[in-house]
């Protein structure tokens, strides 16, 4: 316990990887905490890789947690403008609300 | 060492509470805080890991921007009526569904992480060597070298996200007077002066 191995940190991701998911399918309020359980997704996949990356001794991992970072900072700015062009056409964000493909 | 744990103990605590408020606080804007607490605990970790660069970046680019971009958005629509409502309000034959799969999930990542067998030679927290060159260092030695490609695309998908957004989030608005430049400058003498020749004693009748 004391010792804080690579098991730790898997552990710590793996936590943070389910709440997220949990987020997404328990949701019933708007779709912006969606779009933030995907962050922490993404957060957790980071975890991960930065994990990995220094307890084995390779740059690399670390370098596709910057590619990662990116991708997640377009994939919210996308979300959210879809978000506002959404709210400005329906005037409601609510998830219950947006069935427009009958699913 | 055990400096080190607590820390560790501290950060991961912090995380998981935050990021547990995050999916289950009743008002948007109080998600978008723990949302933030959440990346400042995670980046805290990674810090204190020893990838600084990546911790900083963390801080900067979701704590700075993509965090606040959040807190805008939440401010400028009016989500403060819509609190969460898990289990009220309408049945919602989803909700088993999504625990099931849910809690599958994480025990499988337990059971992924608990049976690993870890490799000989991965160092343990008391054993992480540190070289010569820091970690900043070490990834602009890798990344502008070997992964330049992929630098340079992800430049191109933040350029692509940039005119994602805009082109999504852009109104022409009709009754505002605007100015065009191109019909401004545009203008010639012969198309815009007219000259007319005034008689004496007579006046000029315009608009006709």
């Amino acid at each position: 316990m004391i010792e804080i191995g690579l098991g730790h940190y898997l552990s710590l991701g793996a936590i943070i990887f389910f709440l997220g998911v949990i987020g997404i399918f328990l949701n019933r309020k708007n779709v912006i905490v969606i779009l933030m359980s995907i962050e922490l997704i993404l957060l957790a996949v980071n975890i991960n890789l930065i994990s990995f990356s220094i307890f084995s001794g390779d740059i690399v991992g670390q370098i596709f947690t910057m590619l990662i970072l990116t991708v997640a900072a377009a994939e919210a700015a996308i979300g959210l403008a879809i978000i506002v062009v959404y709210y400005r056409n329906r005037g409601s964000i609510r998830v219950e609300d947006i069935h427009g493909m009958k699913g | 060492m055990i400096i080190h744990s607590f820390f560790f103990y501290f950060f991961s605590i912090i995380a998981i509470f935050s990021s547990l408020m995050v999916i289950t606080s009743r008002s948007t804007i109080n998600s978008v805080f723990f949302l933030i607490l959440d990346f400042i605990s995670v980046g805290c970790l990674f810090i204190m890991v020893g990838a600084e660069f990546l911790g900083m970046i963390l801080l900067i680019v979701y704590v700075g921007a993509v965090a606040v971009l959040f807190l805008f958005v939440v401010m400028m629509l009016n989500v403060a009526e819509q609190k969460q409502s898990w289990f009220i309000g309408k049945k919602s034959t989803h909700i088993p569904t999504g625990l099931i799969v849910s809690v599958l999930i994480l025990l499988e990542l337990l059971v992924v992480v608990g049976g690993w067998k870890y490799k000989e030679n991965v160092m343990s927290s008391s054993t992480l060597v540190m070289s010569k060159i820091s970690n900043t260092h070490q990834l602009g030695l890798v990344m502008y070298t070997d992964y330049i490609l992929y630098f340079q695309l992800a430049g191109v998908v933040l350029l692509l996200a940039m005119i994602g957004a805009i082109l999504l989030t852009f109104r022409k608005r009709i009754g505002v007077k605007k100015q065009s430049y191109f019909t401004q400058i545009s203008r010639t003498p012969s198309t815009s002066i007219e000259l007319k020749d005034v008689k004496s004693n007579e006046g000029i009748k315009l608009d006709d």
